[in-house]
């Protein structure tokens, strides 16, 4: 005990001493959108949102809110407002925007190689405009390919994510074992981590390939679109055996390489539709851990008239949501399945983080976020700009590895001027949208679909789309019930 | 288990700190700022040291000598070889500031406070002039193997540059040993001194904040003092810019209890760096003690409320943790976060605890809490 000094002598001051004033308190920035029929859901220009009834939100706007009901002080821990007592809700939301838009410091991190166009599938939803096996003049050659690495290594991205994508990349696989040797020495070099994934459908998945595989530290991504009808009335060959080739891909990755080695995506046709829990369960049956439900995309010969392809928005959400019933149905009987773009939508809603995703970026994705090398050493965007080349709209393409420089093809005219003139920030529609914070501008699908890189969002099925993911998915988290806590729990 | 008690002997001197020495044989030039424990089997008083702490009744064999001897108060005789005692010679007060053995040795830094909080259990006094120098002169005294100790008071930063020193004395010293500093984070409002921590860089060092609200007037209520959350929210994000670890610690009241998810949420969105989250039952002594009425709450009560705390910040992979909160209060989904937070010489078990299966495990009670706990304690069969 110290001496001569005596305790200072409670008493202390009374909860009203630290009582905000009522009805003195200010907004900060938000948005707000209507859930349901009786909900709104209020959302900060970081991420946070609160669902409330209409009278809390008239009552936040017109600041007859008390500071001692529960909407007050968790709008005020939210920092949709802010009062008297408080003025650090300004540096935790820059804070947190920061966080958010830290991705874009970071710039390029997505590389892909289009080793070839051919493929032994042929899909009538192909949005690459493959071409057949044996076709001529749709390889990339050596000097291209070595120009797309070092176009990869000029990013100053921490992390780097190369992709094959095709065409079937595993058709070239000299070039492709090129690329990889190539990017792994110069990624000693430069002190950069590099994933690797190829995009195949495993017709022929090797030994050769798979300890290359290995030895290189690369992953695969297949498509798995169902149980063996569905997936090779969309995916047919000449024997007509794609999924037992693929399934048979899927088995031999686990085995040789790992469970965690190798993920599948879903594309959802016309006949996809009515079996969502088939679907599911063909994923369980295959031992696979993670799945990727996508929606058809409106290129290459996926764009055809009359295809089978063609359904209406609505009917895709119908099937989503189906699905993810069904999938956390069977994470409550504690089988191990998340649905991945799911996954994704919910760190946006709840974390502070931004995620790398292409289509869900502002600024746009397309360049600083991803950027693809096709066989012939045009550089694009994104895959989609690739797509809309290949169906002979060359209005994205950034230049030709062979003759233009990083410089000119990354500071592009069509490149800048697309990421500024969609910013959902400031686009009519997503400026007032409640779920822009968690949304994206996607100019080339909008330029593919309405001829205008920003696009009439009331017509924009990317903008339906996507509206009813997040009214989906903010009204299961609000339930509180046990199907909340398993989408929790793929937050990591 | 009691850390001060009084001597008998008085004389006109400055307070100090010695190393206990239980070797008569001890190498000369270590003695000046030893005391030298006389026992039954060490009763030879050899010349040299700072002073003699005497826990028998026998007469010194040796002639007396020149430095003050100390009968050594009975509730004191656990003190061993390397423990380090303060001593007052005008009041004759002893303190056991380190003892080698333990696991939880705590040293105030400073007594003073800029909160004055409702359950505070150490109750901050007006100033404090010797504490830090204290420590100071107790630092090199410690072993060097000493795996953990913690920086507490009051508030241990208002000692401005004076509190930068000790944490370089700590790291130069203790170059093994883990810092934990626990602190209201308010002065780290300003950069500059979040900086100077960090530019000591201290190889193991975490600054334990507490945080008792996510909005500002529930937390400047429970800390009386306004503008305290705002400087303490400043701090954080000042610490965490500068790489400096944080952990938030809540204690858990009724003011405080129905909202936990809240905070939670509030946490994993503002400040996801955090290394650890301590959800913490209340030590009812000092103010807690003063206020136990309007601050009780049995935990089982919000367990509910903490369950979902936590189940949220383990989805957002930060680590949490439950201190002070026995095993029976809590539902088993909750064990994997229950920590023997509780230091050793203030914890106790209830006869309630005593053929419990998982006693070994549990955190026990505060021995101040013997009278006010939770109605759920109760014996666990094997």
């Amino acid at each position: 005990m110290s001496t001569g000094h005596q305790h200072r002598r409670p008493p202390f001051e009374p909860r009203s001493a630290f009582s905000p004033v009522a009805f003195h308190y200010s907004l900060l920035p938000f948005r707000f959108t209507k859930l349901d029929e009786s909900r709104y859901v209020l959302t900060n220009f970081s991420g946070d949102y609160f669902v409330t009834e209409r009278a809390v939100l008239v009552g936040l706007v017109k600041k007859t809110l008390t500071p001692d009901s529960s909407a007050y002080v968790e709008l005020k821990s939210r920092h949709f407002l802010i009062d008297s007592h408080n003025a650090v809700a300004l540096q935790l939301l820059a804070t947190q925007y920061r966080t958010k838009q830290q991705p874009l410091s970071e710039f390029t991190g997505l590389h892909m190689f289009v080793p070839t166009l051919r493929c032994d599938n042929s899909c009538f939803y192909c949005q690459a405009s493959r071409k057949p096996s044996t076709a001529e003049g749709f390889d990339m050659t050596e000097s291209v390919a070595d120009r797309g690495v070092d176009f990869m290594f000029r990013s100053p991205s921490t992390v780097l994510k190369l992709e094959f994508q095709g065409g079937e990349p595993l058709l070239n696989f000299g070039i492709l074992r090129h690329i990889v040797e190539r990017t792994r020495a110069l990624s000693l070099l430069n002190g950069r981590l590099v994933n690797i994934v190829i995009c195949s459908n495993l017709s022929f998945l090797s030994d050769e390939i798979l300890d290359f595989c290995e030895n290189h530290e690369v992953n695969l991504s297949t498509s798995l679109d169902g149980p063996r009808k569905l997936h090779n009335l969309n995916r047919p060959n000449v024997d007509f055996d794609s999924y037992e080739r693929t399934c048979a891909g899927i088995t031999r990755i686990r085995e040789r390489l790992g469970v965690q080695r190798v993920s599948a995506l879903v594309t959802t046709t016309r006949y996809s539709l009515n079996q969502p829990n088939e679907i599911v369960d063909e994923y369980v049956k295959q031992g696979l851990v993670s799945m990727f439900l996508r929606p058809i995309n409106p290129y290459g010969f996926a764009s055809r008239v009359g295809t089978p392809t063609s359904y209406s928005t609505v009917e895709w959400l119908d099937f989503y949501k189906k699905a993810l019933d069904y999938i956390i149905h069977l994470n409550l009987k504690g089988v191990r399945l998340r649905e991945e773009y799911t996954a994704l939508l919910l760190r946006r809603i709840l974390t502070p983080f931004g995620t790398g995703f292409v289509d869900l970026q502002s600024p746009a994705g397309i360049g600083i976020s991803a950027v693809l090398f096709n066989h012939d050493g045009g550089v694009y965007p994104s895959d989609e700009a690739r797509m809309l080349a290949e169906m002979g709209d060359r209005r994205f393409c950034l230049g030709n590895l062979l003759t233009d420089s990083y410089e000119n093809m990354m500071l592009s005219d069509v490149l800048l001027d697309s990421l500024s003139e969609t910013m959902t920030e400031t686009v009519p529609n997503c400026v007032d949208c409640g779920f822009q914070p968690y949304c994206g501008a996607d100019p080339i699908r909008h330029y593919r679909l309405q001829g205008d890189i920003v696009g009439y969002k009331p017509k924009s099925e990317f903008c339906q789309r996507h509206m009813g993911l997040f009214r989906h998915l903010i009204g299961l988290l609000e339930r509180q019930d046990e199907s909340t806590e398993v989408l929790m729990r793929w937050l990591n | 288990m009691l850390l001060t008690d009084k001597t008998s002997a008085r004389w006109d001197g400055n307070p100090f700190v010695v190393r206990v020495s239980t070797d008569p044989d001890r190498p000369e030039p270590l003695r000046a700022k030893e005391a030298l424990l006389l026992s039954p089997t060490c009763q030879t008083a050899s010349p040299g040291f700072r002073a003699y702490l005497n826990s028998t009744d026998l007469r010194l064999q040796s002639s007396k000598p020149e430095a003050p001897v100390i009968p050594l108060p009975s509730s004191l005789s656990y003190l061993v070889d390397g423990d380090i005692v303060q001593i007052r010679p005008l009041t004759g007060d002893l303190r056991v500031i380190y003892r080698k053995g333990s696991r939880h040795n705590s040293v105030i830094v400073t007594r003073e406070c800029n909160n004055y909080c409702l359950m505070c259990s150490q109750p901050p006094n007006e100033t404090d002039t010797e504490s830090a120098s204290l420590l100071w002169d107790s630092i090199p005294l410690m072993d060097i193997d000493t795996p953990g100790l913690i920086f507490s008071g009051g508030e241990p930063s208002l000692l401005g540059q004076r509190f930068i020193e000790l944490i370089r004395r700590a790291k130069s010293f203790l170059p093994h040993t883990a810092l934990h500093i626990l602190s209201n984070g308010r002065l780290f409002k300003y950069l500059n001194f979040a900086k100077d921590i960090a530019d000591v860089h201290h190889p193991d060092i975490v600054i334990g904040i507490p945080l008792y609200s996510d909005v500002s007037h529930e937390h400047d209520e429970i800390v009386q003092a306004e503008g305290a959350f705002d400087d303490t929210v400043r701090g954080i994000l000042n610490l965490a810019r500068c790489g400096v670890a944080v952990e938030l610690r809540i204690v858990i009241t009724s003011m405080n209890s129905a909202s936990l998810k809240r905070f939670a949420r509030f946490v994993a969105r503002n400040f996801p760096f955090c290394c650890n989250v301590a959800f913490m039952g209340l030590e009812p002594v000092g103010f807690a003690k003063t206020n136990i009425k309007s601050l009780w709450v049995d935990p089982v009560d919000y367990e509910s409320g903490l369950n979902s705390a936590l189940c949220l910040l383990e989805a957002h992979n930060i680590p949490a943790s439950i201190y002070n909160h026995q095993l029976c209060t809590l539902r088993r989904d909750l064990w994997r976060f229950a920590r023997q937070s509780i230091s050793d010489w203030k914890n106790v078990f209830l006869d309630a605890c005593q053929p419990c299966a998982v006693k070994h495990e549990c955190c026990g009670l505060f021995s101040s809490a013997a009278e006010m706990h939770s109605r759920a304690i109760k014996t666990i069969p094997a």
